[in-house]
């Protein structure tokens, strides 16, 4: 690699690793940090291609309250350079580069995770800092600790991509080439399971009883391949829309006489 | 006592709204986003107090505890600004005031935040470009990139704009149901979506074959008695069309993968999806799981069932 591309993947790794904390331009998404990254080694298709895979996969990852996900920075920066350089040494086909990227890119997501935790900690005599400067009236102070604080999480993710970016080509192509197909395939199958993981957390956040049968609709629906995700988005939001309206309906008629369900108002008679 | 009334103006607010995005840079355990809400009412705590024990003050009680999600804070910010604004014209709004109000509000609209960006407009984004992406489409990543833009900023700057103009009235109109109906909403809209994704993007496949069945005469394409040339070519893809995938060979082949799909396609991606989400409540890591499904992915390979 060259001088150049190393520099712009650390300026790409430095944002991703900003926004892992900020959550705001949405950098450290894989589809946004591998395909920049390919973008700027010369290797755009692979990037993007990389990028949506790992993007099903962490659809559901996100910061909750002091909890954190799985680390998408570092997962999608890190597993996108090792791409690259399999790439760039040649002598490997692109699918099996993407597929090992894949399964190399999980476990960096926790080890990303685990550099997070550092950096909040840090983060502490940091704000305290900005107390100090805060009792003096020194605005500059709070902003310059600020910006400190932004650019240790950048630096979180900087530092290891630019030590990835000077592995040998022929070690990581060595690497991809010695291993046996059961075990190329097999990550491949893995990886078409492993997006299951993310849908679980989603779910498990918003799931209750009144919308399961909207999960058993869309799961249904989208067996028909004419839908594409957009026909698809707009039957969820008339759904979502008609049922509050009809809870609305409901809410607002409870009280009234005739409800038109003679055992409904029987029932309620007994209350 | 002619004097005359401070004023946020809208370029202080931008600056405002600009640094609030910030917010979460350094986030810590002790306080979390503290420094971050701190740094984005700088621009506002310069404008409206003019002495250096005021505007020290002013730095200390916005340095308290402070944790929300980071784009439904910004109508939070927005009535701190109108309070702030109100204080320094005078009127008697104490320090436990504000910080009660930042404490009131961050709650429930962290509860609204979540499920709406995090778990309802994040995976439809994202999947719609990933979805694109994965053919080496550099669409994706561009629609995904500006839709979530343009939307959050949007988000930002008018809930802001609302809090600033609304004020401390916020709170009834958010008590009104309005917030639980958009949450309502989100996670309807939200499901609906998982739901199809599960069925077209996670992937299982069993390989096993079922049954091997030879075909009756006239139910597969007849390769030998098939006139030469582009005669030939004609009357295969003829019967191809009535005959269907089956028609191309004499034995019928039919994989374990074949006879659950008649059942429900994506019948098996669906209960691995519910297995997980069992496995999550039971508080297993992601991690484990991701970890052991690449591992069962790998043993179906060697045994040649996946």
């Amino acid at each position: 690699m060259s001088a150049l591309t190393i520099l712009l993947i650390v300026i790409v790794a430095f944002l991703a690793g900003m926004e892992g904390i900020l959550d705001e331009f949405q950098f450290h998404q894989p589809l946004v940090a591998c395909t920049l990254i390919g973008l700027v080694s010369g290797h755009p298709q692979e990037g993007i291609i990389l990028g949506g895979s790992l993007q099903m996969i962490a659809l559901g990852w996100a910061n909750i309250g002091a909890a954190v996900a799985p680390d998408a920075a570092l997962a999608s920066v890190a597993s996108a350079i090792l791409m690259v350089i399999a790439l760039d040494g040649g002598a490997t086909d692109t699918v099996a580069a993407i597929n090992t990227s894949i399964a190399v890119a999980v476990p960096l997501s926790v080890a990303g995770l685990f550099l997070t935790m550092i950096c909040r900690t840090i983060a502490i005599p940091m704000v305290h800092a900005m107390d100090a400067a805060a009792s003096k009236a020194d605005f500059r102070g709070i902003e310059v600790w600020q910006v400190l604080a932004i650019c240790l999480q950048g630096v979180r993710i900087a530092i290891p991509a630019a030590a990835l970016c000077f592995i040998p080509a022929e070690s990581v192509t060595a690497v991809l080439n010695s291993m046996p197909a059961w075990l190329s395939g097999g990550m491949a199958v893995g990886g078409g399971m492993v997006a299951a993981v993310g849908y679980a957390m989603v779910i498990n956040m918003m799931a209750t009883k009144e919308t399961w049968p909207f999960f058993v609709l869309g799961f249904v629906l989208a067996a028909l391949s004419e839908l594409t995700l957009i026909a698809l988005g707009a039957i969820g939001v008339s759904l979502a829309l008609i049922y509050l309206g009809l809870k609305e309906l409901a809410t607002a008629g409870g009280g009234a006489a005739g409800s038109g369900d003679p055992l409904g108002d029987i029932l309620n008679d007994y209350e | 006592m002619a004097e005359e009334k401070i004023t946020l103006s809208k370029k202080d607010r931008q600056a405002v709204a600009w640094r609030h995005q910030f917010l979460q840079g350094s986030w810590n355990y002790e306080r979390m986003q503290n420094g971050g809400w701190c740094y984005a009412m700088v621009p506002a705590i310069k404008k409206l107090y003019s002495t250096k024990e005021e505007q020290a003050a002013a730095l200390e009680r916005h340095m308290e505890f402070y944790n929300t999600h980071p784009y439904v804070s910004a109508p939070v910010i927005g009535v701190t600004l109108a309070l702030e604004e109100d204080r320094a014209n005078g009127e008697k709004i104490d320090d436990a005031a504000i910080q009660g109000v930042k404490v009131g509000m961050m709650g429930p609209l962290a509860g609204v935040g979540d499920p709406v960006f995090w778990f309802t407009i994040r995976p439809i984004l994202g999947a719609l470009g990933a979805s694109m992406a994965l053919s080496g489409n550099i669409l994706g990543p561009i629609l995904f990139f500006v839709l979530w833009n343009v939307i959050r900023m949007a988000f930002l700057w008018y809930t802001q704009e609302f809090g600033y103009k609304v004020g401390t009235e916020i709170t009834k109109d958010l008590s009104g149901g309005l917030l639980g109906k958009i949450t309502e909403g989100a996670s309807i809209l939200g499901m609906f979506i998982i739901g199809s994704l599960v069925e077209r993007w996670v992937s299982i496949s069993f390989t096993p074959v079922v049954s091997t069945v030879t075909q009756s005469k006239g139910a597969y394409i007849d390769w030998s008695s098939l006139p030469s040339g582009a005669e030939g070519i004609k009357s295969a893809l003829e019967q191809y069309a009535s005959l269907g995938a089956n028609g191309l060979n004499v034995e019928k082949v039919t994989t374990l993968q074949q006879n659950l799909d008649a059942l429900i396609p994506g019948l098996a991606a669906v209960a691995l999806t519910l297995l997980c989400c069992k496995l999550l409540k039971k508080k297993v890591s992601p991690i484990a799981i991701i970890l052991a499904l690449f591992a069962v992915g790998i043993i179906g390979r060697l045994l040649n069932f996946m």
